[in-house]
């Protein structure tokens, strides 16, 4: 047996059993990054001596007694959360150069619980993206077809896990950027509730949307990895002060009687005819396990993509101001003047599309514009809200597709924005209405990952993992594994 | 043809809260550049604001002050612009939906009527950090431990007409915040600032193109800044010019304003609601909580001063101003007894002295306690007016209770007819000349020339001879 054979939760049981030692599992790791990593270039940073030097500290908690129970468990971190003494560039130029002085929330609670960081993951340039062809670092390749993208932002995340190069990792989705690369890549993540996991420490693309979430290969995993980072905190005012669930308890219920609402609108022009069938086939199952489908309408649903690229475009234009060049980050050579510093430093500091969406958002919230474009966004995302509200008085959860197509070759939509902003048509709506939403495994189209996504109610996380695992006990799409990374 | 001034005022008011309005860090003065300015203050990648209630509760205590409309809900906005003391690239701030809506605050003019002005808003915001361009040759150095101090940016209606009336506004603005305790009012260390907007018209007229003149931290540097604003529109139009939008900046030591930028170089700031943060909504029974906990306000403690202790309306409002004159004022008259005297002491002497120090009443060698036992003294008659000017500066100097000064420096006053009547006689022997003078002379003369006799009476007694019986005993002995 392979060590990378073992899934999160497994590794966690194996450590709990003493089979073998946290240094062992993750050294295993840190070989197959520094063996594999070339080719699919997930890690930006891989902290190979600190996650030792981690392990070892796992290893002595768990000697004396007192290990939590992903102690001594490796993973990967996005590189768009803080971590103190590591550089955290958000797969940007402009904070290639940036040691974060403090931990962001979710590495901390993670680094309270012991788990150990192998490094950090490449990602779209500040998290916008669904490719991963903007990063600073230059593109990840998807393990299953490295001619092709795996999908963004956190395509280094879903990477490394589909590659088996850590068994889970931390990633953010702000119109997708969790669902869509993990659909790409065949694995399973989950976005939850707006406020269920705290932003503190992650840095900001639009902050009404960002969430943070766990990546994996099952359901499993990503409820231990979720439980271990959810929760109110009160540096981040917009987290929500509920408890967090045991995830991992309800995994098993059945789901005979389950309503899964299967919304008109995902299933039309736009989406590739063999990853509605592998959806479809994956709803069939569900029935067998009891579930009832019903057709429902989310008809503003095309309204998403549009609303969102106003929102977080103006959202992140503001973020973005404090890249500077004046206290941190990148700096031009000599600048002139203040404003030869500005403008150097950012123009020199952003890639191409960063400095898109700072301007379409810029355009969006100047005067004369903002009642027709930031206003109306703003309109039109209640009415988006409205629309799941509805659908949950009749429904559980709700289904379709993650992508509308599986991962597609590195430059096909390069050219054209708007093309790969239809990638997350599906994703969107979810992070403007604030639910949780999530994308597993559920077939193959040319021996590429199909995801199916179940988006569930607000708070719902438990039932929506849940609603994964039953499939994922009763089908194995998440098992297989790209050629070639097993050995 | 006369002219009228229009003025409108905007005023910064640093809130007296221990930590920033949005982060943890301290919120003192003075302290060593940027060692007060956290991770949130130094906008790192990352982090958020949460915001501090105790800014909220003083904002909204200025808001019950001034008798406004308090919304239930409030919104705070992004406010965009690049500048290298605004860490973030935007200042928090508060635009659609500020905390407090319309109010007023009424001023005493010269005439002895009052006027209202009408406050249109005011709203929550942080301070941006410091620029410094001193100490370093052809580079700035940038402070940001003022960064994320809590602001109330008050904007009032058009409601002024003079450089008084604005001064008078600002003086009551300051005598307001000062007593709610939700500003230390210090003004020299920028914890008010004045933004005057300023237009000239033909009395009658719709409003003239205004000017704002920013940042004006004394009141007589924007009582100067007005006059001198006002004369060069008046001159520009009467010249055949025309006044342009500006925001202007004057110089309080060379006595001259210049144009900082011209409307069309304003910028366009975006704003838009911070994300970042929830709206502030108020608790149903917070406000009359708070309303609870009002201090008395200047206008009902000037109005009570002169109903208890009959003084002006012009001294009453004096003392009523800021909250530490009237509670040392409250002081001396509780322990003395005497409020008009108290009152006398305190705007006179006290104040004299203090403004030669340059110190604020806080800093008083003279605690109220030491001032009304000089009074007392007084009042009893153990010392003379003039003798207790003298004890006062005694205190001032070295310290100590009136009764130590009086004691040691043997000031009581000589009440004792008998010895009086020694130093009268004494005085009247040395002086026959003058005696004879005064008896010769018309009686309308007489008062006048008594004077001599009674300086080289009290030069005789130190000053010490109670002034009352040696008129009496001189009078006597003259007119015999």
């Amino acid at each position: 047996m392979n060590l990378h054979d073992l899934t999160l939760a497994q590794t966690a049981r194996a450590l709990a059993d003493k089979q073998f030692s946290s240094r062992e599992v993750t050294q295993h790791y840190l070989d197959r990054i520094a063996r594999l990593d070339k080719t699919y270039n997930s890690f930006i940073t891989v902290t190979a001596e600190q996650a030792l030097a981690e392990a070892d500290a796992a290893d002595a908690r768990r000697a004396a007694g007192n290990a939590a129970f992903l102690t001594g468990v490796p993973f990967a971190h996005k590189d768009i959360f803080c971590t103190q003494g590591v550089r955290t560039s958000c797969g940007s130029r402009m904070l290639d150069n940036f040691i974060s002085p403090y931990d962001a929330t979710v590495v901390a609670k993670y680094r309270e619980q012991g788990l150990v960081m192998l490094g950090k993951t490449n990602m779209d340039e500040f998290a916008m993206g669904s490719s991963n062809e903007t990063s600073w670092y230059g593109p990840v390749k998807n393990p299953w077809d490295t001619g092709c993208v795996p999908g963004g932002s956190s395509g280094g995340s879903a990477a490394c896990v589909a590659a088996r190069l850590a068994p889970g990792a931390t990633a953010t989705d702000t119109g997708g950027s969790i669902r869509q690369p993990a659909a790409l890549c065949g694995i399973t993540g989950l976005k939850p509730t707006y406020g269920r996991v705290s932003r503190w420490g992650m840095i900001a693309f639009a902050s009404s949307l960002d969430q943070a979430g766990p990546m994996a290969r099952t359901a499993e995993d990503v409820a231990l990895l979720l439980g271990a980072m959810a929760g109110f905190d009160p540096k981040d005012s917009t987290s929500l002060d509920r408890d967090v669930p045991d995830y991992a308890a309800a995994l098993g219920n059945e789901l005979a009687g389950l309503k899964i609402g299967v919304p008109k609108e995902y299933f039309g022009a736009g989406l590739n005819p063999q990853t509605a069938e592998r959806v479809q086939a994956a709803l069939r199952e569900y029935e067998k396990l009891g579930a009832r489908l019903v057709e429902i309408s989310l008809p503003h649903s095309h309204l998403a993509v549009p609303a969102y690229y106003v929102i977080a475009p103006a959202e992140c234009s503001a973020n973005l101001s404090r890249f500077d060049g004046v206290r941190y980050g990148y700096r031009c050579e000599n600048p002139q003047d203040l404003m030869d510093l500005y403008c150097r430093s950012r123009a020199e500091g952003f890639g191409e599309e960063v400095k898109r969406r700072i301007l379409v958002g810029a355009y969006a919230l100047s005067a004369g514009f903002y009642d027709a474009y930031y206003r109306k966004a703003q309109q039109v995302r209640r009415l988006i809200q409205q629309d799941f509200v509805e659908a949950f008085k009749e429904v559980d959860v709700i289904m379709g597709p993650t992508s509308p197509s599986p991962a597609f070759a590195f430059g096909a939509k390069g050219s054209d924005p708007v093309a790969m902003y239809l990638e997350d048509i599906y994703t969107i709506a979810t992070n403007l209405a604030g639910l949780p939403g999530m994308s597993l495994p559920c077939g193959l189209v040319d021996n590429k990952p199909v995801g199916l996504q179940v988006i569930g109610n607000y708070f719902d996380e438990a039932r929506m993992l849940n609603v994964a695992h039953r499939y994922q006990q009763v089908t194995d799409w998440h098992a297989q594994a790209p050629a070639g990374v097993m050995a | 043809m006369s002219w009228e001034t229009v003025i409108g005022l905007e005023i910064h008011v640093q809130l007296a809260t221990k930590s920033k309005i949005f982060s943890g860090a301290s919120t003192a003065f003075g302290a060593e550049p940027n060692t007060q300015a956290c991770a949130v203050d130094l906008a790192l990648p990352g982090t958020l604001p949460v915001l501090n209630a105790e800014a909220v509760r003083m904002a909204l205590l200025f808001g019950l002050a001034i008798d406004a409309e308090i919304p239930k809900r409030s919104v705070f906005e992004r406010k965009n612009y690049f500048y290298p003391d605004l860490p973030k690239g935007y200042q928090t701030s508060q635009l659609a939906e500020p905390i407090v809506g319309a109010g007023h605050i009424d001023i005493d003019l010269a005439d002895g009527s009052s006027k209202r002005i009408r406050i249109h808003h005011a709203h929550l915001e942080e301070d941006a950090g410091k620029s410094l361009h001193e100490d370093f040759a052809g580079q700035s150095g940038i402070d940001l431990n003022r960064a994320g101090t809590p602001l109330i940016e008050i904007v009032t209606e058009p409601d002024m007409r003079s450089a008084e009336e604005a001064v008078a506004f600002a003086k009551k603005l300051h005598a307001i915040v000062t007593t709610l305790g939700i500003c230390d009012g210090d003004m020299s260390q920028g914890s008010m600032r004045f933004d005057v907007n300023i237009s000239v018209r033909r009395p009658g007229e719709p409003l003239g193109t205004r000017t704002e003149t920013k940042n004006l931290n004394s009141f007589r540097f924007m009582e100067d800044a007005i006059r001198y604003e006002v004369e060069r529109q008046i001159e520009l139009i009467e010249d055949g010019g025309r006044v342009v939008q500006e925001t202007r900046l004057y110089n309080g030591e060379t006595k001259t304003g210049r144009s900082m930028r011209s409307k069309e170089d304003a910028h366009d700031y975006r704003y838009f609601p911070c994300p970042d943060l929830l709206p502030v909504v108020l608790e149903p029974g917070y406000l009359d909580q708070l309303r609870a906990t009002l201090p008395e306000l200047p206008d009902a403690k000037q109005k009570r001063f002169v109903e208890q202790y009959g003084l002006s309306a012009y001294d009453a409002g004096q003392l009523s101003a800021e909250r530490a004159t009237a509670e040392y004022y409250e002081q001396v008259v509780a322990s003395c007894g005497d409020a008009k005297l108290a009152a006398n002491w305190i705007m006179v002497d006290l104040a004299a002295a203090l403004n030669r120090s340059e110190l604020a009443l806080a800093q008083s060698p003279v605690a109220s306690s030491q001032l009304a036992g000089i009074i007392a003294r007084i009042k009893d008659g153990t010392i003379s007016s003039k003798i207790a000017k003298q004890v006062f500066e005694l205190m001032w100097k070295d310290g100590g209770t009136a009764d130590e000064i009086i004691e040691q420096k043997g000031l009581k006053q000589v009440s004792d007819s008998g010895a009086i009547e020694k130093i009268v006689d004494e005085v009247i022997a040395a002086n026959p000349q003058q005696v004879d003078n005064y008896r010769n002379a018309a009686e309308d003369k007489r008062p006048k020339m008594l004077g001599f006799f009674v300086g080289q009476i009290m030069k005789a007694s130190q000053g010490k001879a109670n002034p009352q019986q040696v008129n009496e005993i001189l009078l006597k002995k003259l007119e015999g």
